[in-house]
């Protein structure tokens, strides 16, 4: 199979979007646009509005301004074009489903009559490298192997976009660069766009194209040298800060230390780990 | 000839066989709902519109008509209620359950009153709390056929999606499904297989049947068309013995029978005590 250069294709535009949520504005008129094949990150912390964007691309939250277009058209009707990975996702152990059963659920607009696909089932576990637990309860498996299981339940619609949401949290370091790995793979060889929520930008950075760095519901989009910029920075954050890299990872510190407050735990904790 | 089973008596006996049908339906539907409420964590709702049903049963009585009219009506009314509530936290979701419980019981207890207090139906408490099977007007068989077999064929069609948000409803939001709607169907559902089995076993062991042959099956198998079928089996077997040992209980105690909620909850424990037994063994075995 060929692999997929970053086209110009574009399979998601979000333009102008404007969410309002209990007379709060989520989100203030956020643009980006993801092309084929390639991976986008929407990085921010709690509360940034990362899941209602995720929500609002979905059809699940109505959005008072701006549009969303999947593949050039309205999100609705274009559901089954698009894979969904919710958070902290931890199944019934007495869930009577294999991976398997979950996989072939994922397969939309199909009937009872209709069987499931099997080959597109099979492509779904393959791709995951989920085969060698196909025949287990999904409930009884490991946070990561549930979390693949339903990375695979998402492909076995053969979508176009894939969106995950936060699927780094709780993974321990080697899921978590298996996982990224995985993520490049289906972008590069399948052609999927994924479009991962996160905290922290840098274990995604290896397979990283685009970048959507939210702040209190307003994002500055671009590849990560647009973005991970101090000027751009400055004017999302409302105060001064300078980027740092650190052996290819990269720190974004306030320029004042008073203001160190707000700026998310986890970066002490990396900087921690290579003092 | 003689027949220490009592197994022709037992076939021949119109109240039984009324009994042996409007049972096997009440189980098949239960079962199968079961597995649905297990996996949702519904218990308690599945609970309270067993014991809500029961100011259904209690009003009906009190005008004159069959029990099962007051049971289906007010499990229907209980689950559009929860329905249009449509609480999504836990939490939020179980205090409203207990409020609407609690207020529908208040009106089971003034009308359980009324009709004990007017002479023709001073048995309507038992009848109502503990059930009455080996009562029932055989006239009820078809129109419970007939629900139970809509709603069969209703859960048939609508297993896939009925199983995805019951798994996770993101997931099945996602897919573009209609949860709400099908959250909606599966509560309807769900009061026709409270109103059945309060019918057969009585509001207050409702949920026996409703929640104990789910649990055994789903203990037993990881295949989703299996833990229903296992669900029926159970439940079937539970209700069917139940029915035949409080028939022959009327020999053992020198001629009053016990009540058949009794074994059929007896049973349901049983078969539930096995199931985990047979299930923890095969883990050993692993």
């Amino acid at each position: 199979m060929p692999a997929f250069s970053v086209s110009t294709d574009p399979v998601l535009e979000v333009s102008n979007l404007c969410v309002r949520l209990g007379g709060r504005q989520v989100l203030q008129d956020i643009s980006f646009t993801l092309n084929k094949g390639s991976v986008s990150a929407l990085i921010g912390e709690n509360g940034a509005g990362k899941t209602t964007l995720l929500r609002s691309i979905l059809g699940i939250q109505p959005w008072q301004k701006g549009s969303i277009r999947v593949l050039g058209k309205t999100v609705r009707g274009q559901l089954s074009q698009i894979g969904y990975v919710p958070q902290k996702i931890a199944f019934d152990p007495y869930l009577p489903l294999r991976t398997r059963d979950l996989v072939a659920l994922g397969q939309t607009g199909r009937h009872w009559w209709q069987g499931s696909d099997t080959a597109a089932v099979a492509d779904a576990l393959a791709a995951v490298q989920a085969e060698s637990f196909a025949e287990q309860r999904v409930g009884m498996l490991s946070g990561g192997q549930q979390q693949r299981a339903v990375i695979a339940h998402a492909l076995a619609r053969r979508p176009r976009l894939l969106l995950l949401d936060e699927p780094l949290a709780n993974l321990d370091f080697a899921s978590a660069s298996r996982l990224v790995e995985l993520l490049g793979v289906l972008a590069r060889k399948q052609g999927i766009s994924v479009l991962v929520t996160a905290h922290d930008m840098n274990p995604l950075l290896p397979i990283l194209d685009h970048l959507v760095y939210l702040v209190g519901g307003r994002a500055a989009a671009g590849n990560v040298a647009e973005v991970v910029r101090s000027d751009v920075l400055n004017r999302l954050y409302g105060y001064p800060v300078e980027v740092l890299q650190h052996r290819g990872r990269l720190l974004i510190l306030p320029k004042n230390p008073q203001q160190g407050l707000e700026i998310p735990c986890h970066v002490h904790e990396d900087l921690d780990e290579h003092d | 000839m003689t027949d220490p089973l009592h197994l022709a008596s037992f076939l021949h006996n119109s109240a039984v066989q009324t009994a042996l049908w409007i049972g096997a339906l009440a189980a098949i539907l239960n079962g199968s709902m079961g597995i649905f409420t297990v996996l949702r964590q519904h218990s308690f709702a599945g609970h309270a519109l067993g014991d809500g049903s029961s100011a259904g049963g209690a009003v009906a009585i009190f005008l004159g008509s069959a029990a099962l009219w007051g049971f289906l009506g007010m499990a229907w009314l209980a689950a559009l209620a929860m329905g249009a509530l449509g609480l999504r936290r836990a939490r939020e979701r179980d205090l409203a359950t207990g409020v609407v419980l609690g207020a529908t019981l208040g009106i089971s207890a003034l009308f359980l009153y009324l009709d004990v207090s007017s002479t023709q139906a001073s048995g309507a408490t038992v009848e109502v709390m503990f059930g009455s099977i080996f009562a029932l007007d055989p006239q009820l068989l078809w129109p419970t056929i007939i629900l139970v077999g809509v709603a069969i064929a209703l859960i048939v069609l609508l297993y896939r999606p009925l199983l995805l948000i019951a798994a996770n409803p993101d997931l099945g939001r996602a897919a573009g499904l209609p949860v709400r709607r099908l959250e909606l169907l599966y509560l309807l559902l769900l009061g026709t297989a409270a109103a059945l089995s309060a019918l057969s076993i009585g509001v207050i062991l409702a949920t026996a049947l409703l929640l104990g042959p789910a649990a055994s099956a789903l203990r037993l198998t990881r295949r989703p068309w299996q833990s229903f079928l296992y669900a029926q089996g159970i439940a079937l077997t539970a209700v069917l013995g139940g029915i035949y040992l409080a028939f022959m209980s009327y020999y053992w105690s020198g001629g009053a029978s016990w009540p058949v909620s009794f074994f059929v909850v007896l049973l349901i424990l049983l078969l539930y005590l096995a199931s985990a037994a047979l299930a923890s063994r095969r883990r050993a075995k692993h």
